[in-house]
């Protein structure tokens, strides 16, 4: 059963386990930039690369400066697309 | 935009940070701190995040010293509400050769003599301390349980806000486009955004410092060199110390998210501002990783970057005041160890712009080294 004080809690991140209220937070500290909010949160660090939370903190931001969303720059996405064992990079046929 | 400050400060990393706050905290007032892109966006932010003190210079031992014994206390001493995740997990730094054993025993000896708790471990011991490491080809080698990790982030943002707190501005998303000076006098920068009036122009902008000095007509001997890394995803803490080769020319760390964060030297990097990723870092990278530490294989990457060394004939830092020119003083070069040693290093520029006698000696360090022919290579670097 969810307890009370969890009765509002919405994921922003799944890989990393940020909250809106997280997010909200530091927002409300003034940090606007999606570049400081990554690495200060690890906000879209994670395994999916920010495939969920980006387009989600992006609508945030354009709500909290009034932006449009088109407006909000996106961080740099970095290589690979999809996270992959270093067994296979390294050539092992034993990890694919 | 037409203002005026009593100090510059170019570049928005850790040493950038670290100088405003060291000098707002000895009473010094309108600093201003200039940043291209955000904090952080330039040489720190790309690091490996590993703080030690095991060096092979006497001068890079002690500043490494002091500036981990800061780490230690920084959270505090910055009133930063949120954590620097400072760990003290060790450095393991691995011998494959004789000469490596040799030069290491030599470092030792200048360890020791500055008080660092560092040590000889043969192979078996170096097994106890690293349980997955493969000991194949390994001669032995040397261990200091007081290195560690620390996050490059959390530090410049707990700098930062320390300093702003103490009254210094920091312009983000602001160039610096060139220096202004007059009769061998800085008289100011000028920006993106206009001019800033200024006597005393602090320059910390990693490779980047090269392009500006050449505006006054400063030659730096700075070269950009790309240094590639990777991260994998969190797992259960396996790993204490930083895994070190220079044979591999890499490095290996958990740090305390969980992830693995590993990066590679490569000798035959051209020397450019390139800061993109290549694949070939990346089967190179888990090749060597996988050889030294077989676990990982099973681990998946989920990112990797590339950042810059700002490069000195020496591998040496150049700190001081540029000669000829008043008002110019020089925090740049520091060739791929600049984070970890930030905490001493911006205490001592800040003694040294408010002309007080240093801390340590700083002079070995100034620009003036070059052109004299006194270089001295620090070797123990990937």
């Amino acid at each position: 059963m969810c307890e009370a004080k969890n009765k509002d809690l919405i994921m922003m991140c799944r890989c990393e386990d940020i909250t809106l209220d997280e997010v909200r937070d530091y927002i409300n500290q003034g940090i606007t930039d999606l570049e400081q909010l990554k690495r200060l949160l690890r906000i879209g660090m994670g395994p999916c690369q920010g495939r969920t939370c980006t387009p989600l903190v992006v609508n945030e931001l354009a709500k909290a400066t009034g932006r449009p969303v088109k407006e909000i720059p996106l961080t740099v996405f970095r290589q690979p697309t999809t996270p992959v064992k270093l067994g296979v990079l390294a050539g092992g046929i034993d990890y694919e | 935009m037409n203002k005026t400050a009593d100090y510059v400060i170019i570049g928005g990393g850790v040493i950038g940070c670290s100088i405003a706050y060291n000098l707002a905290k000895k009473g010094a007032k309108n600093i201003l701190l200039i940043e291209k892109k955000y904090l952080t966006s330039g040489a720190t932010g790309r690091c490996g995040a590993g703080v030690r003190m095991q060096f092979g210079t006497e001068t890079n031992c002690l500043l490494a010293k002091n500036s981990i014994e800061i780490f230690e206390h920084l959270g505090e001493e910055l009133d930063y509400q949120d954590s620097i995740e400072f760990k003290q997990g060790g450095y393991l730094l691995l011998a494959y050769t004789e000469k490596m054993v040799e030069q290491f025993h030599k470092n030792l000896g200048v360890q020791h003599k500055l008080g660092i708790p560092s040590r000889w471990v043969t192979p078996e011991e170096a097994k106890e301390i690293v349980p997955h490491l493969n000991t194949q080809g390994l001669l032995g080698a040397t261990f200091c349980g007081k290195d560690g990790h620390c996050n490059p982030f959390k530090t410049t943002d707990a700098y930062a806000k320390a300093a702003q707190r103490l009254g210094v501005e920091i312009l983000t998303y602001t160039e610096v486009t060139r220096l202004l000076a007059r009769e061998g006098k800085i008289t100011g920068v000028e920006t993106s955004r206009g001019v800033i009036e200024t006597p005393t122009v602090i320059l910390c902008a990693g490779s980047y410092s090269r392009d500006l000095a050449a505006t006054i007509g400063i030659e730096l001997p700075l070269t950009p060199e790309r240094h590639q890394i990777l991260v994998t995803e969190p797992v259960e803490m396996m790993q204490g110390p930083m895994v070190m080769s220079f044979y591999h020319g890499l490095y290996c760390q958990q740090v305390p998210h969980g992830s693995f964060v590993m990066g590679l030297g490569d000798p035959n990097e051209p020397q450019e501002y390139n800061q993109n990723g290549s694949w070939q870092f990346l089967h190179e990278m888990a090749a060597k990783a996988t050889f030294i530490l077989p676990p990982l294989a099973k681990l998946r990457v989920v990112r990797q970057w590339a950042g810059l060394y700002d490069l000195t004939p020496d591998r040496q830092q150049i700190l001081g005041s540029m000669p000829d020119f008043e008002g110019v003083h020089l925090a740049a070069g520091f060739s791929g160890h600049g984070f970890m040693i930030a905490p001493m290093t911006g205490k001592l520029m800040a003694e040294h712009i408010l002309g007080e006698e240093t801390s340590l000696p700083i002079s070995m360090f100034d620009f003036t080294r070059f052109a004299r022919g006194e270089l001295f290579v620090e070797p123990s670097v990937v």
